[in-house]
Parts: C-alpha cells; sequence; structure tokens
C-alpha cells in the first residue's frame, strides 16, 4: 500500500488510477449532456462561444483587433482588449490540432467538452501538489476528491464554457510548480511557474489570487527567518519573468505597475532582493563589521523608500483599489456603492450550508490536514497554511470564490485521510511490538523519530495508555504492573484488528457517502443548462421547456440584420451567441450608465420611455415572464434591480420607494402602485395575461390574482410569445404617420377600426 | 562613519582575496546591467515614460537579466553547492540561457 515501499504492482496501479480518476471526473461532468444535448449553457459561456467561433473562423490577428460593433449599441465594444483570452486560445488551438489530423469536430463540441476535459488535468496537478507535500497515496486521494468535488463540478460541466473551466487547473498547476521551484531552488521551475502564471493571467481574473499568495508565501518564509537562496532564486524567476509576460495580455496592460492588488510581489521582490545582498556582504566581512554596514544600510533603504513612496501617492501614479476588491474586504460595500455588482447572485456572501453541500465530509478533514501541516511545517507547508486561510475567508465572503477554496481543501482532507489510512492500515505488527516494547520501558518509545508519522502518533497514544496505568499502580512493584500493563494493552489496544477494521470501514463508509453525495449534487443543482428548463408532470413524464432558444431562433430568422433589442443586461450574451442581433447591454456590464438607461426604459411610463427607445434606435424589446409556468428568475423578479440601478443614475425619473406599496410590500395584482402599473416592464409582462385565463388570472410565481382587466400598450406591439409565455418579444412602433401621439393613435384605433390582432394566441 | 569605511574596505578587500574569477565575472555583467538600469530610470525621469511600454520592456529587462544573473551567481557559487544539490554548473546555465531566452521574447514583444 505505501508509496514509499513501492513495487512493480504500485509502479502499475498508480497510472492506471490516475486515469480511472480522470474518466470518472469527465464523466460525472457529463449529465446535462445526457439529458439534454450538447449545448452551451447559461450566460458567460455564450460570448465564450461567440468569441471562440469568430477566432476560429478569421484567425488570431482579427480577433485581436475585433470591434464588435453588436453589442453596447450604440457605443460597441473593443474585444480583444477587454476579454481573457485563455479560454478561446486554447479551444481553437485543440480545434486546430484536431482538424489537422483530419478530426473534422465541431467547435461546438470542443467548447462543450473543454471544461470536463480540464478536469482531468486539474485532479492530475492535484496529486502532484500533494505529492510534494506527503506521498503519492495521499496525492491520489486528493486528486481523486478534486475529480468529483461539486464545488468544482458547479463550474465545469459539460457546457459551462466559462474561464473558470481551465482556470483553477492552471491555479492547481501553477502552485504546484511554484512548490517544486521553492523546494528544489531551480530557475528552471521558477521559469515554468512564470510561464504558467502567464497562462493563468491570460485566462482568469482570479490570477491576482497567484499574484498575492506566492508573494505572501515568500514574506513569511522571511519572517520565519527561512530565507534561503533557494527562495531567492525560485521566487525572482517568478516575478521577474511572471510580471513581464502577465503585461503582455492587453486587457491586463500596465496593472502590474500601478494598481495596489499587484504591489505585494513587488515590495517582497525588493525586500528579496535587499535581503540577498545582505546575506552576500555577511559572508565577506566579520559580525561586527556586518552590524554597522546593516545599520548604514537600512538607514539608507528607508530614506529612499519614504521618499519614493510620497513622491508617488503624491503624483497619484499608484492607482486605489478597484471596487470589485473592496466588496471583498467589506462585504457590505457593494451593496451600499455598486449596485450592479451586489445584483449578481454570485457575488453574495456564502451560505454557511454551502459549505457542506459543496464539500461534503471533505469540510471536516480540512481542518485536520491543516493540523497535520503544522506538524510537519516545511515550506511547502506554510504555502498550503496561508492558502487555506485565505481561500476560506474569501469563500465566506463570495459565493463563486468557493471554487478557490475547492483544491486546497481536497488537497489537505487527503493529507489527513491518508494519515488516518496510514495509522490504521499499515506497519501493524510493528507498531504493535514497538507499543508492547514501549509499555515496559515508557521513556524510550518517545525516541524513534525514525518512525513514520501515523505510528508516531499511534506511538503517542499508547504512551498514554501506558502512562495510565503507571499512575494508577504506583506503589505495585515493578514485575506485576508490566504483567498489568501488558494485559491492559491486550485489553483496549486501538491497533487490534478489530478497532481497526472498525475505524477502516467507516472511513470507507465515509467515502461511499462523498461520492454518493457529490453524483447526487451534481446531477441534481450543477447539470442543469439554464436555456433549456426540465419538469417533471403528475405522471413523472418529463417535459422540457426551450422557449428560450425558441425565442432566439424567431429574433434570428424574423428580424432585420442591424435590428437592435433592448433587454436586461441578463441575457445579453445569449442574444448576440443565438440570435446574432445587435444588444444595446449585455454581461460585460462595463458601462453602468448604460445599463441604467436600459433600468430607465423599463421602469419609467410609456411615454418617457418610448423616448429613450427612440434615442437608441431600439427595434424590440425582449423581456422574461414566468407567471404562466411559475419560473421565478423572470424579469418582475429582477425588477427591483433595475429599478435601483436606475435610480443611481437617474435619481429625477426612478424612485425605488414608488414601487413599494404604502405597507412597504412589493405587488403585482390590485394593490400594485400606480409607478408599478404604469412602468412598461409590468405591462409588458402583463399584456394580454388576463385574456388566457378569461380574466382569472393567477401569476404562479408571485401566487397573485391579477385584476380582470389588463394594462394596455400604446407605443409597443407585441411581436412573439413563446408556448410557456416565457420570452415576450414587443415591437417598438415607429411614429405614428398622422403625426398623432401613440397614445392617442392607439385608442383610436381601438374605438373605430377593430383590428383583428395578428398575434399568435396560446 | 569611521567604521562603515573600515568595514566597507574590509569587505572590499576580502571580495577581491575570496571570489573565484567566474563569479567576478558575473558580477561584473551585473554592474553593468544595474548601470543601464540607473541610465533608463534617470533618462525617464527628465524625459517622461511615454511609450510607457517600450520604458517598462527595456526596464523590466535589465531587472530581469540582473534577477537571472544573480540566480546564475548564487547556483554556481561553490559555496552554495550543498543547497543546490540536483544544479550542476552547466545545468545553472543552462536554466540561466532558458529564462533569458523566455524573458527577451516577451521584451521584443513588448517594445511595440
Amino acid at each position: 500500500m505505501s508509496a514509499a515501499s513501492s513495487s512493480t504492482i504500485a509502479r502499475v496501479l498508480k497510472p492506471t488510477i490516475l486515469i480511472l480518476i480522470a474518466v470518472v471526473a469527465i464523466s460525472s461532468r457529463l449529465f446535462s449532456i445526457i439529458r439534454f444535448e450538447s449545448v452551451i449553457h447559461e450566460f458567460d459561456p455564450w460570448f465564450n462561444y461567440r468569441t471562440t467561433q469568430h477566432l476560429v473562423k478569421n484567425g488570431f490577428y482579427d480577433f485581436w483587433n475585433w470591434f464588435d460593433e453588436k453589442s453596447w449599441y450604440p457605443l460597441g465594444r473593443v474585444v480583444g482588449g477587454t476579454v481573457y483570452p485563455g479560454i478561446m486560445v486554447t479551444s481553437a488551438l485543440i480545434h486546430n490540432v484536431l482538424h489537422f489530423f483530419n478530426f473534422p469536430v465541431d467547435i461546438r463540441n470542443v467548447c462543450v467538452f473543454l471544461a470536463p476535459m480540464f478536469s482531468g488535468l486539474t485532479a492530475f496537478s492535484a496529486y502532484l501538489l500533494t505529492k510534494e507535500l506527503k506521498d503519492s497515496s495521499a496525492g491520489l486521494l486528493a486528486a481523486a476528491f478534486l475529480g468529483v468535488a461539486p464545488g468544482y463540478i458547479s463550474r465545469s460541466v459539460a457546457g459551462s464554457y466559462d474561464n473558470e473551466g481551465i482556470a483553477i487547473f492552471l491555479l492547481v498547476f501553477t502552485f504546484y510548480l511554484w512548490i517544486k521551484a521553492v523546494k528544489t531552488g531551480s530557475a528552471f521551475f521558477g521559469l515554468w511557474t512564470a510561464l504558467f502564471y502567464f497562462y493563468m493571467v491570460s485566462a482568469w481574473g482570479g490570477y491576482v489570487f497567484i499574484t498575492n499568495l506566492v508573494p505572501l508565501h515568500a514574506f513569511t518564509l522571511l519572517l520565519m527567518g527561512r530565507y534561503s537562496n533557494r527562495l531567492y532564486v525560485s521566487y525572482s524567476t517568478f516575478y521577474a519573468v511572471g510580471t513581464l509576460l502577465s503585461m503582455q495580455v492587453p486587457f491586463v496592460g500596465f496593472q502590474p505597475t500601478r494598481t495596489s492588488e499587484h504591489m505585494a510581489g513587488l515590495g517582497v521582490f525588493g525586500l528579496l532582493q535587499l535581503y540577498a545582498f545582505a546575506e552576500l556582504v555577511r559572508g565577506y566581512v566579520s559580525p561586527k563589521q556586518f552590524r554597522t554596514l546593516l545599520k548604514g544600510g537600512i538607514a539608507a533603504v528607508s530614506a529612499v523608500a519614504v521618499v519614493g513612496l510620497t513622491l508617488l501617492s503624491l503624483s497619484g501614479v499608484i492607482a486605489p483599489f478597484t471596487g470589485r476588491f473592496y466588496s471583498l474586504y467589506d462585504t457590505g460595500y457593494a451593496k451600499i456603492h455598486i449596485p450592479i455588482i451586489a445584483s449578481v447572485s454570485e457575488h453574495q456572501p456564502t451560505a454557511w450550508t454551502a459549505f457542506f453541500f459543496d464539500l461534503q465530509m471533505l469540510i471536516f478533514l480540512f481542518p485536520a490536514g491543516v493540523y497535520l501541516c503544522f506538524k510537519e511545517l516545511k515550506d511547502e507547508h506554510v504555502f498550503i497554511i496561508l492558502y487555506s486561510v485565505f481561500a476560506s475567508y474569501f469563500a465566506g465572503v463570495m459565493v463563486r470564490l468557493m471554487l478557490t477554496l475547492t483544491p486546497v481543501v481536497c488537497v489537505s482532507a487527503a493529507i489527513a485521510y491518508s494519515t488516518l489510512l496510514d495509522t490504521y492500515l499499515e506497519k501493524s505488527e510493528h507498531v504493535l511490538a514497538a507499543n508492547l516494547k514501549g509499555t515496559q520501558s515508557p521513556n524510550v518509545i518517545s525516541d524513534t523519530p525514525a518512525e513514520a508519522a501515523g505510528s508516531k502518533a499511534a506511538g503517542n497514544s499508547m504512551k498514554k495508555a501506558a502512562a495510565k496505568t503507571s499512575t494508577k499502580t504506583p506503589a505495585k512493584t515493578a514485575e506485576p504492573e508490566i504483567n498489568k500493563s501488558q494485559s491492559k494493552t491486550k485489553r483496549f489496544p486501538i491497533f487490534n484488528w478489530d478497532s481497526r477494521a472498525m475505524v477502516v470501514m467507516l472511513l470507507t463508509w465515509f467515502l461511499f457517502m462523498f461520492a454518493w453525495h457529490c453524483t447526487y449534487v451534481t446531477s441534481g443543482s450543477y447539470s442543469s443548462p439554464s436555456i433549456v428548463l426540465a419538469s417533471r408532470q403528475q405522471d413523472g413524464s418529463q417535459v422540457i421547456i426551450d422557449d428560450f432558444r425558441e425565442a432566439y431562433y424567431w429574433l434570428r430568422k424574423n428580424t432585420k440584420e442591424d435590428a437592435k433589442v433592448l433587454a436586461w443586461w441578463d441575457y445579453g450574451y445569449q442574444m448576440a451567441g443565438m440570435a446574432n442581433i445587435t444588444t444595446l447591454v449585455d454581461n460585460n456590464t462595463w458601462n453602468n450608465t448604460h445599463i441604467a438607461t436600459v433600468g430607465k426604459a423599463m421602469a419609467t411610463s410609456e411615454e418617457v420611455s418610448y423616448q429613450v427607445l427612440r434615442q437608441h434606435d431600439v427595434d424590440y424589446v425582449l423581456i422574461l415572464f414566468g407567471g404562466v409556468i411559475g419560473y421565478s428568475g423572470d424579469d418582475i423578479n429582477k425588477f427591483l434591480w433595475m429599478v435601483r440601478i436606475a435610480e443611481g443614475v437617474y435619481p429625477n425619473d426612478v424612485k425605488e420607494t414608488n414601487f413599494f406599496t404604502p405597507r412597504g410590500e412589493y405587488k403585482v395584482d390590485h394593490d400594485a402602485t400606480p409607478t408599478m402599473k404604469n412602468s412598461l416592464m409590468y405591462k409588458m409582462s402583463y399584456y394580454r395575461f388576463a385574456e388566457l385565463y378569461g380574466g382569472n388570472a393567477v401569476d404562479h410565481v408571485r401566487n397573485a390574482r391579477m385584476p380582470s382587466e389588463g394594462p394596455t400598450l400604446s407605443v409597443l406591439e407585441e411581436a412573439y410569445t413563446t408556448e410557456n409565455w416565457l420570452v415576450r418579444i414587443y415591437k417598438v412602433k415607429d411614429l405614428d404617420i398622422l403625426g398623432r401621439n401613440l397614445k392617442d393613435a392607439t385608442a383610436f384605433d381601438k374605438g373605430k377600426v377593430r383590428k383583428v390582432s395578428a398575434l399568435k394566441r396560446k | 562613519m569611521e567604521e562603515i569605511k573600515s568595514a566597507s574596505s574590509t569587505l572590499w578587500k576580502s571580495y577581491f582575496k575570496d571570489t573565484p574569477k567566474s563569479l567576478k565575472l558575473i558580477d561584473g555583467y551585473m554592474v553593468y546591467v544595474l548601470l543601464t538600469g540607473i541610465i533608463q530610470f534617470i533618462y525617464v525621469c527628465i524625459a517622461g515614460t511615454f511609450p510607457n511600454n517600450a520604458f517598462l520592456a527595456g526596464f523590466i529587462s535589465t531587472v530581469a537579466s540582473f534577477v537571472l544573473a544573480a540566480n546564475l551567481r548564487i547556483q554556481t557559487n561553490p559555496k552554495n553547492a550543498s543547497q543546490f544539490p540536483t544544479t550542476s554548473p552547466e545545468r545553472a546555465f543552462a536554466d540561466f540561457l532558458a529564462c533569458n531566452v523566455v524573458v527577451h521574447f516577451a521584451v521584443a514583444n513588448f517594445l511595440g
């Protein structure tokens, strides 16, 4: 079993196990493909998919200089300079390599299967990382844990084509290379750390975690008095090469020299140079002379530093932290200052149950593993301790940072688990014999440092047992004491087969539970593509609700090529990707004013919003309405965020309090406030809703009885409503030919000419 | 002040006495790189950082060269041999070259 005594069987077993782990990791991410189809999920992946298509079709240079005029109309977006291109380049590369070897794989399938494939690699890098910390059996456990842990699966199921899919692999692998570099002091590994850091920078904004954690590790080692030439070589290679490389990504640009997030690395870098120079000088002079030189040196350096820092901050070269970063330190910050960040559910603080849900038994083993790291406390264990402390904090602040916590939880849980197994499975006879000897002469046993950690722990507990017996029988003679303690050891040994079997069986049971929980969570919670919904009828048969694609397909086929569609920013990427039309705002959320304008168009009365719609050349308005089938993520439920964001920019036009009833409730039925009833969003959502039920309409999301007389629309006309009313598309009317305002014109039409509605009724 | 002076002179003397020739060669290179860095810095203080990428490329090139040479110096120093059991001087030089190739590839890209 032990890796140390690895035989040829172990040498064959390890790769086999790793391959099997990779297979399990990949296949447990395929639920959504089997249930639905090979399709891109959610929102952001649609943008990544669209840009990847562009990259494959038009080549790298065109992608780099791509100005996308179809988003953020009329502003446009410089795509090449505002994306992390890592994931697109990766899948384009895979696509091109496969095509070179005449495997005609569609780019969509490459994108869909990218994250599962990389999860196999992530498991492998967890193996490598843990192997550096303990041994390869712990490594295999870590690989298995990380392969199926829901905390990581949540962002890497098939079809979830997002940056995190490859970024977690890069994170773990970069950390492995860094630990390897510190251990060996090799510039070569430092170089590879920098190269993978570069890959990480190009792939995910979370690279800042590495940017800060690695310097922190180096700094902690310095404080612990653990400076070594190995540390100097590895850190300075990593920092000098890594920083230069990270600036090659246009989206990062000069940030590493400007923003405070990156300054820790620079500071530690400078400190290490000074320290190394001092060490060099120390080698040449006597200790007393060294002390005088050191004093002079410190005085000179601190004078220069103070002057330099004052000048830099006075001239404003060093920029303050960005808002998203502040929200990491002060969880209330975003809610007050930046509603657009707070409105995203994945930026919310984590509920404590989520830790158990995403990590199950690992969360219990995690502290034990960290404790074992403290016990060893070599350079690499310091790193794991720091990583676990900071990742735990960040995971508690923001739901989606659970993703950075999961690897370290898996690694330290694997260390704890394999230590337990080592203790209870291994070296049984040997330990037992040692303990029996130990009871005879209790002082000897503490002096066996050559033992493995497991047997050492065992020895300690045995020693305690022995100590107890000896305190209980202090007055007796030596010989019966030995007999008695021997018989006691035989009666209460933790190393008898029954106690061992119990512990091992329990642990195995936990493993079963863990695997079951992971599969259950993955299948139940994390495998829904969210553009295709599934529900079960009373007889148990499955119903597929495909309204989103229905609506987008309609838009694609029935509108002008340059039609502008206004919708809340959540659907921007999907509309651009699936319907190929021009959007006003999308999930990039770089321009808060523009989003607030869209919010204003939704939240104000028809007359006001018609002006906004005309000013922005809007042809269609698209909304989500879940009232018919009870889909709770619809626009009426998101409406308050639109109001809040709009109020931030247009406080005169939109007021949040006007949307609440005098009793402070958010109502859509009879009690809805006039502002609410007049808002475009309300009208679009409930237009002709009452007719559907013949006047007795009930909104199934908010459980509200609607008025029998629905709202009327005069500036918009219904263009398309999908099968389950989930998506409703409205066409913005042109100006009236006779110059009347649209409200009068509509009233006139209604009164005189009874127009037969050409709308599709369901 | 007197003490610092005497200490510095001891340092100076013992440096020339105790340092192998190959290390002195590396030190010479490092001093040269340091001077180029200082010259660039002074130039930037006078003329401004525009274009920023060219300045950063040049300056980081000197910093990286300096650090990589320091790595080489540490790894080839016979005194440190015990700390780097797996790194022979030839291996250290190969690492030095590999790092420099990567760095200057990026520098050339960044000069613009």
